[in-house]
């Protein structure tokens, strides 16, 4: 043990001898070894997630709260939301988490190749999830459903009706109540969009990451960045299986 | 008795001694060495420059409203120029002073020597927060100089989201970029005391400001996000004009005092921790004693951390939460004066029967534990369901926090300057003219907040720059202790500077203390050891380190 201690410090050469492996060049060297260096690196991006679920944890709070609060408000409101485009933007980031664990498995096993193909199918999914959101925001916007000024509330008051069966799609709401829908769709825009937000900051680290791991930074043993984004990303992923049951399922009641 | 034994101060010969040849802080030259640095030691001094800026700059804003105070009429400045001072007060000494004060400084500088590590586990994300820092502290002058902000530093809503035309925004962005900052920290301190620790380095061989410390940072990496959640929350109400928290749009200020105060009460043990853990080192220190009941105290640290998550509600007793909660909260309040009680009961353990000497940290310390004693107690007082109803938003509870946070924490973290500055420095401070200031403050600070007790417990509302004619007398008082508080704290800006350059010189261990930073040359090499030391002793165990002083050689550079 003591002598380890001492190796880490003398010559590059020394070291390599005395424990069969080359000196990583991305070993810092306040480090004494590249284990703890990736203990420590390992550690900190679970300390930060926590820090992250935290972060969400407050809206998710503030979502139950208005969720008891304006119950019937919330039923209509989420009835909005499309169930398809949930459950496919659900299916496509899952398929890109499973990616994300493909490629930190290919930097483990030193396959530059398969790495930097699993980094590009990861951003390609993740890229596919922000379209899909797009689309439903833009779907809101048309509805006039998303919150501020032109918020619209007459279809909460007014249903419409059902040409098929000739009743009302919906429970009307008051017109007290149906002003409410706009916390529960000022609280869908925060929490996806900041959802959303970790997403685009996922996907530019991808791009870094991807860049770096085509120069063959991550197939001779130093792993730790990807290891540590695809717990980033995989923490995101959580997060969406989360906001996809509280927004989009939950309660939902078939109408009449 | 000769005078030295009144004394453990241990210089080198000063015709002779010579400040080492090679340093961190002369390891390379020029401004950009600085700013673009990794060493811990360097970014805590930036640190400490950063916020002693920021402390003077709240400071003056003491002074405003104390001088407005003089006066039972609104004459000096007009009422919401009043509200932006204690606003500016506020949030200038909070985020901007008190939450980075010893952790960014003395944690950054001495948490990895103590432990016998090179660095911090992450020295990029170290200089990231000192930037942030920064980002959030202009984000804050620009709302000053913008026109100000006046929500007081607690942002209330839907006061801050509904009511104001001024620069609610821009102070939150600020405050929300500081937090990242103190973040950063407390994680980059968790994951170098788990993982960094010298071989033989032990959690329970670790000096007691390691503890507070770590406990301070499980604070930080689990309150902070909460704080800025509810910001950017306040931030998108304002901006876009959503009712989260306001009642005329359905949502709910309770919330936002939820969320607020989840951060915001476990941030006074943020600030008070790191104090408690310097508090330790100087009282163990110059009574030569090992500190009593250490595992009791390492385990208070982080009682009271846990502890203070789960008392915020005591913020919120007549804001209408239920008579339910109201007890339970008010239950868990007094819980924590408990591990509080457990530090200062063996602070006073330690002193009995020690060989203690009154040098200036340790007077600081004194000072620390009569105000922090009082500060708590009266704590106490306010977490009482009936008696907080009378006494809160008055001058009590003013005179209560200022106790912990000035009589407390800048105590501890003067003691603390001083404790460590020959080994930041290299060089000692002038021992009388300092004594001179540490007594000064302790007059000023009493003449300042003891009359505000009263005020208090008369009814003199806080956060108004006007009152009744009969409580002049009082305020007179306080103002007048305000002024001598303020050349209290002058004092060590000056001779601290002025040490730099003529002070003495220090040697490695001026106090003949244990710990592993007392090991190693004033002021350290840029990666602390030469060889990464194995610990095979205790914390603060005195033989040991007269059985290594009797055999060494000692050499300078």
């Amino acid at each position: 043990m003591d002598n380890a201690i001492v190796a880490a410090h003398t010559h590059e050469t020394a070291v390599a001898a005395e424990h069969e492996h080359i000196v990583l060049p991305q070993h810092r060297h306040h480090f004494e070894t590249q284990e703890q260096q990736r203990e420590a690196a390992t550690f900190g991006m679970w300390l930060f997630l926590l820090t992250e679920i935290m972060f969400f944890g407050g809206l998710f709070f503030a979502y139950l709260l208005y969720r008891n609060w304006y119950h019937d408000a919330f039923v209509v409101s989420s009835n909005q939301l499309s169930i398809p485009l949930g459950a496919a933007n659900t299916a496509i980031l899952v398929t890109s988490g499973f990616f994300m664990a493909l490629g930190v498995w290919a930097a483990e096993v030193k396959k530059q190749g398969l790495l930097v193909l699993f980094l590009v199918l990861t951003t390609f999914f993740g890229v596919a999830f922000l379209g899909i959101k797009a689309v439903e925001y833009h779907e809101k916007w048309e509805k006039h459903h998303i919150p501020g000024a032109h918020f619209n509330v007459s279809e909460f008051v007014n249903p419409p009706v059902n040409p098929k069966t000739g009743k009302l799609t919906e429970t009307p709401l008051s017109p007290d109540m149906a002003q409410k829908t706009q916390v529960f769709f000022f609280l869908y825009f925060a929490m996806t969009g900041m959802h959303a937000f970790h997403m685009i900051l996922g996907i530019g680290l991808l791009f870094w990451l991807t860049w770096r791991a085509n120069r063959g930074e991550f197939s001779a043993g130093y792993v730790a960045p990807i290891e540590n984004f695809g717990l980033y990303w995989h923490f995101v992923d959580i997060v969406w299986l989360f906001l996809f049951p509280l927004l989009y399922l939950i309660n939902r009641h078939p109408g009449y | 008795m000769s005078a030295t034994s009144y004394t453990i101060v241990n210089l080198p010969d000063q015709r002779t001694a010579t400040l080492p040849k090679r340093n961190y802080l002369n390891n390379e030259d020029g401004l950009l060495s600085w700013l673009f640095t990794g060493d811990h030691k360097r970014i805590a001094i930036l640190y400490l420059i950063s916020i002693t800026f920021f402390f003077f700059i709240g400071g003056a804003f003491a002074g405003l409203i104390r001088l407005e105070l003089l006066t039972p009429q609104p004459d000096l400045v007009a009422s919401d120029t009043y509200n932006k001072f204690f606003s500016m007060h506020g949030i200038v000494m909070i985020f901007l002073f008190l939450v980075p004060s010893v952790p960014a400084t003395l944690g950054n500088f001495l948490i990895p020597i103590m432990i016998g590590a090179k660095d911090l586990a992450f020295p990029k994300v170290n200089l990231l927060s000192w930037y942030l820092y920064w980002i959030g502290g202009l984000f804050t002058l620009a709302a000053l100089v913008l026109g100000g902000v006046d929500t007081g530093w607690t942002f209330t809503t839907p006061l801050s989201t509904h009511y104001l035309n001024t620069h609610v925004v821009t102070a939150a962005t600020g405050v929300f970029i500081i937090g990242f900052s103190s973040i950063f920290t407390g994680l980059n301190f968790i994951v170098t005391i788990h993982r960094m620790r010298a071989p033989g380095m032990t959690w329970f061989r670790m000096p007691l400001f390691c503890w507070s410390n770590y406990a301070a940072s499980i604070l930080m990496v689990l309150g902070t996000p909460v704080l800025a959640i509810t910001l950017v929350l306040v931030a998108l109400e304002r901006l876009v004009g959503i009712g989260v928290f306001d009642p005329t749009k359905g949502g709910d200020p309770l919330l936002f005092q939820h969320l607020f105060w989840f951060y915001s009460h476990p941030a006074v043990y943020i600030m008070i921790l790191p104090g408690m853990g310097v508090i330790s080192e100087v009282i163990s220190t110059f009574s030569r004693k090992r500190v009593f009941g250490y595992t009791a105290v390492a385990f208070s640290s982080v009682a009271i951390a846990l502890f203070g998550f789960f008392v915020w509600a005591h913020h919120m007793f007549i804001m209408g939460v239920s008579n339910y909660s109201a007890l339970v909260f008010s239950l868990l309040t007094m819980l924590v004066a408990v591990p509080s009680a457990i530090k200062i009961f063996n602070w006073a353990f330690t002193l009995q029967k020690g060989s203690i000497t009154f040098e200036t940290p340790m007077l600081y310390a004194f000072g620390f534990l009569g105000l922090f004693t009082i500060g708590g107690m009266t704590g106490v007082f306010l977490g009482a369901l009936g008696m907080d109803i009378h006494l809160t938003e008055t001058y009590f509870i003013v005179a209560h926090f200022h106790f912990v946070m000035v009589g407390g924490m800048l105590m501890a973290f003067l003691a603390g300057i001083h404790f460590w500055w020959p080994k930041m420095t290299g060089r000692m401070y002038p021992e009388s003219l300092s004594k001179l200031a540490a007594v000064t403050t302790f007059i000023g600070f009493n003449l300042t907040f003891l009359p505000q007790f009263i005020l208090g417990y008369l009814g003199m509302p806080r956060r108004y720059h006007a009152y009744p004619p009969e409580f002049q007398v009082l305020n007179v008082l306080s103002t007048a202790g305000a002024t001598v508080l303020g050349v209290g704290y002058m004092l060590p800006l000056l001779y601290l500077a002025w040490s730099l350059k003529y002070g003495a010189i220090a040697g490695n261990n001026p106090w003949q203390a244990t710990g592993l930073e007392w090991q190693i040359q004033s002021p350290p090499l840029t990666e602390n050891f030469i060889e990464i030391p194995i610990v095979d002793h205790e914390a603060y165990d005195y033989e040991w380190l007269a059985h290594k002083t009797a055999q060494e050689v000692t050499t300078v550079g």
